[in-house]
């Protein structure tokens, strides 16, 4: 009698963390793998027309292989979306990060003042939707009602356009830039607030100058925030949307397919071919996956090397 | 945080297919398969403002003593709306009516979304003009919609300034082309207007009044006409007008181009009926100096339009009151109150002959009040539309222009080059679909 109640007990003990984890099972099942592996079913099939294509039963769905993924790995466009985000992200990410550390840097040193209102400014364009900054910034790049461009006209300078070819990208990456930078920056001076005091006691007993401090000591150890930013700041740039997005209606420049993710848009809702769409998503997370995690994994390596010389 | 964005980006992809069983919430819950008794409630996806204030006059009137209640949900306009009616359709709730523009519909009949209400719809045919109705029907016995509303593509231009720089109304492209000349050099920080690539609907209204055929059927093979002589014809005229810098290069609808409207650095703009509603928001300083005339034409002796917009009431497959839902959508748009209620709330530019010169349209729109007789001439001009023919893959079409042209547009390069990739990506698009294409 008494075993089989202790045994029952251990059961329900043993049983216990199974029924915690229930919630977060069943959630992720439903909101994160069901949809994968719908779009990745989706992503092997297509719709197969007959005839002219008019009236009941005249398309239908059928498995469609490797086709979705051969074809969007052979399509132009979606490459070339890729390679203007590679230029994006070849002026976002530097740029953003390297003001970031620079910001954090500044905010940490014991001479700035204002500390508090600084930080809030920089941040304070995160909190602004990324539509709504494109739009704010769509508006200042327009010659005919941009105020810079007004003012500029006064004063008798060159206007360029912002809008076109290369200074496109410029342009892009600067509502990017601005709006990121303020997060990556918190992200860097938190860590910088986490070094303990006696570091830099230890360093300026032995004479080093505040920049010295900066270089040899401070950005060393937030290497690891740096990576983390490095790391979101890839994926996003990766994802880049709703920013040219919103600029598309203000130029000819910026083209329906301007992106990748763009391009997934606009077959899946512009021209309704789901499966198409789909099958590039896929690959477009594949590669986000495997940079992201690439990198990731190189630092970490590297980090170990460093720790076990 | 990583996970939470890649998430966003995968999901983007099925969102499409998840939004049908959103979109359950919104299609037809009544599951009453006998459509002759009892009361039938009904859905209706719409873009036009102020559709509900219509749709109440036929709850308060017709509908009830029929017991058909419509409910309006309130959609994103055009191509967003068709995407969302096939997946609906896909899932088996698409709503029991929808809008759709006319181009539209061939993508949607071939989807089996639309149903045929030939038979409760036919008698209405007289109210409207040929060319209308034929949009309609694709050319077949079938009728998939009721004409709602049509753009009858117009000229505008500031009476004023072209009194101003002594410029006559052109008559013929030839002298629109002479006009845009002549302004730039009298002015040359003027334009006559902009060739603007945002918006596929202009440039194939223009290829329209041409006598563009864009696509055609031939047994049972589609055929793609986008690169013939007539569009061709159309697209080297606009292209040599931008190459010269005759007319500006830059698109419609932005915060520059309100502005340039505003200011008279565009003095005209080739636009349809309700042109007036956007000058009206995009150049509000300038109300009462513009005047509307008949498209220039190709040659003397014609005298033809294209259209740009316009769109229908259709009746979807998965309706289960078919029959109530043909008969509302025949009295939205032929009922003498549901037509000035819907050109009061809505703005719209009946479709249905009667109503064009009655009612709201007795008097010009407030914006043109220099301008008496603006709907009379308009009802002329809407005569003489031409007709067009749409295909199953419309929105591939339009997309591939909108790409191509803004590009050649911004390096003033060749215009048919571009259009020979619209008919490219176009044939190519059907082919993959699996559609047989005629050479």
């Amino acid at each position: 009698m008494t075993g089989t109640t202790a045994r029952r007990r251990s059961y329900g003990v043993k049983g216990a963390p199974y029924a915690f984890l229930i919630p977060a099972t069943a959630l992720f099942l439903l909101f994160f793998a069901l949809p994968i592996g719908y779009a990745v079913y989706l992503s092997f099939r297509k719709v197969e027309v007959s005839g002219l294509g008019l009236g009941a039963g005249a398309r239908k769905e059928v498995w469609a292989g490797f086709q979705n993924y051969t074809d969007a790995l052979g399509d132009s466009e979606l490459l070339d979306g890729a390679l203007r985000v590679v230029g994006y992200g070849c002026i976002v990410v530097p740029v953003m990060l390297g003001l970031a550390l620079l910001f954090a840097l500044m905010l940490d040193s014991d001479k700035v003042r204002f500390t508090p209102f600084t930080r809030l400014a920089i941040f304070l364009p995160y909190a602004v939707p990324g539509v709504v900054a494109a739009l704010l910034w769509g508006f200042l790049y327009l010659p005919d009602v941009s105020p810079f461009y007004f003012v500029l006209d006064r004063l008798g300078l060159p206007q360029p356009d912002l809008l076109d070819g290369g200074p496109l990208y410029l342009a892009l990456s600067n509502i990017a830039v601005w709006g990121g930078t303020g997060f990556n920056m918190i992200v860097i001076y938190t860590s910088l607030q986490s070094i303990p005091a006696e570091v830099y006691e230890a360093a300026k007993l032995d004479g080093a100058s505040p920049l010295q401090i900066a270089l040899r000591i401070k950005i060393p150890m937030v290497a690891p925030s740096l990576v983390l930013t490095f790391f979101f700041s890839i994926i996003a740039t990766l994802q880049v949307f709703s920013e040219p997005t919103t600029l598309k209606p203000l130029t000819n420049s910026v083209s329906t397919t301007w992106s990748p993710l763009m391009k997934v848009y606009q077959d899946a809702f512009g021209n309704g071919d789901i499966h198409s769409a789909a099958a590039q998503a896929a690959i477009i997370a594949v590669v986000t996956l495997v940079l992201s995690f690439g990198f990731l994994r190189a630092t970490n390596r590297r980090n170990k090397q460093e720790a076990t010389r | 945080m990583p996970y939470t964005k890649r998430r966003r980006l995968v999901t983007s992809a099925v969102a499409v297919a998840l939004g049908a069983t959103t979109l359950a919430a919104c299609g037809s819950s009544d599951d009453d398969s006998d459509a002759q008794s009892g009361p039938v409630s009904l859905t209706y996806w719409t873009w036009t403002p102020g559709m509900d204030k219509v749709v109440d006059l036929w709850n308060k009137g017709p509908g009830k003593k029929e017991q058909i209640t419509v409910t309006v949900k309130k959609q994103a306009s055009g191509d967003t709306l068709v995407t969302k009616i096939l997946t609906a359709h896909k899932a088996g709730k698409a709503p029991d009516l929808v809008q759709a523009e006319y181009q539209a519909l061939p993508t949607l009949v071939s989807n089996d979304a639309l149903a045929d209400i030939s038979g409760e719809v036919d008698d209405e045919k007289n109210r409207f003009a040929e060319g209308v109705w034929q949009q309609t029907t694709l050319g077949t016995d079938a009728v998939y919609a009721v004409p709602q509303d049509i753009g009858p593509m117009m000229f505008y231009y500031r009476e004023d300034l072209f009194k101003k720089y002594d410029l006559k109304v052109p008559a013929t492209w030839d002298e629109f082309a002479e006009t845009a000349r002549k302004l730039k050099k009298a002015a040359p920080d003027k334009d006559l207007t902009t060739f603007s690539a945002n918006d596929s609907g202009l440039f194939a209204g223009l290829a329209q009044q041409a006598g563009a055929q864009w696509w055609s059927t031939e047994g049972q093979k589609w055929k793609v006409g986008i690169d013939d002589e007539a569009t061709k014809k159309v697209a080297a005229f606009w292209g040599g007008l931008v190459k010269e810098g005759a007319i500006d290069n830059q698109p419609m609808y932005t915060p520059a181009w309100n502005k340039a409207l505003n200011t008279g650095e565009q003095i005209a703009w080739v636009s349809a009926v309700w042109a007036p509603g956007t000058l009206s928001t995009a150049a509000p300083d300038t109300k009462g100096k513009w005047a509307m005339a008949p498209l220039p034409q190709w040659s003397d002796s014609e005298n033809r339009t294209g259209s740009w917009g316009g769109s229908s009431t259709g009746v979807t497959t998965d309706s289960k009151h078919k029959d109530a839902a043909a008969k509302f959508a025949a009295w939205l748009n032929t009922d003498r109150d549901a037509l000035n209620a819907l050109a009061k709330e809505g703005g719209i530019y009946p479709a249905a002959t009667s109503a064009q010169l009655s009612g709201a349209f007795t008097n010009p729109p407030e914006y043109f009040s220099n301008q008496p007789d603006f709907y009379t001439k308009a009802a002329d001009i809407a005569k003489t539309t031409a007709p067009s023919a749409w295909g199953p893959n419309v929105n591939v079409a339009y997309t591939t222009f909108k790409d191509a042209f803004a590009a050649a547009a911004k390096n003033k390069s060749d215009f048919t080059a571009a259009l020979t990739t619209m008919q490219d990506e176009t044939v190519a698009d059907l082919k993959k679909q699996g559609f047989e294409v005629a050479p």
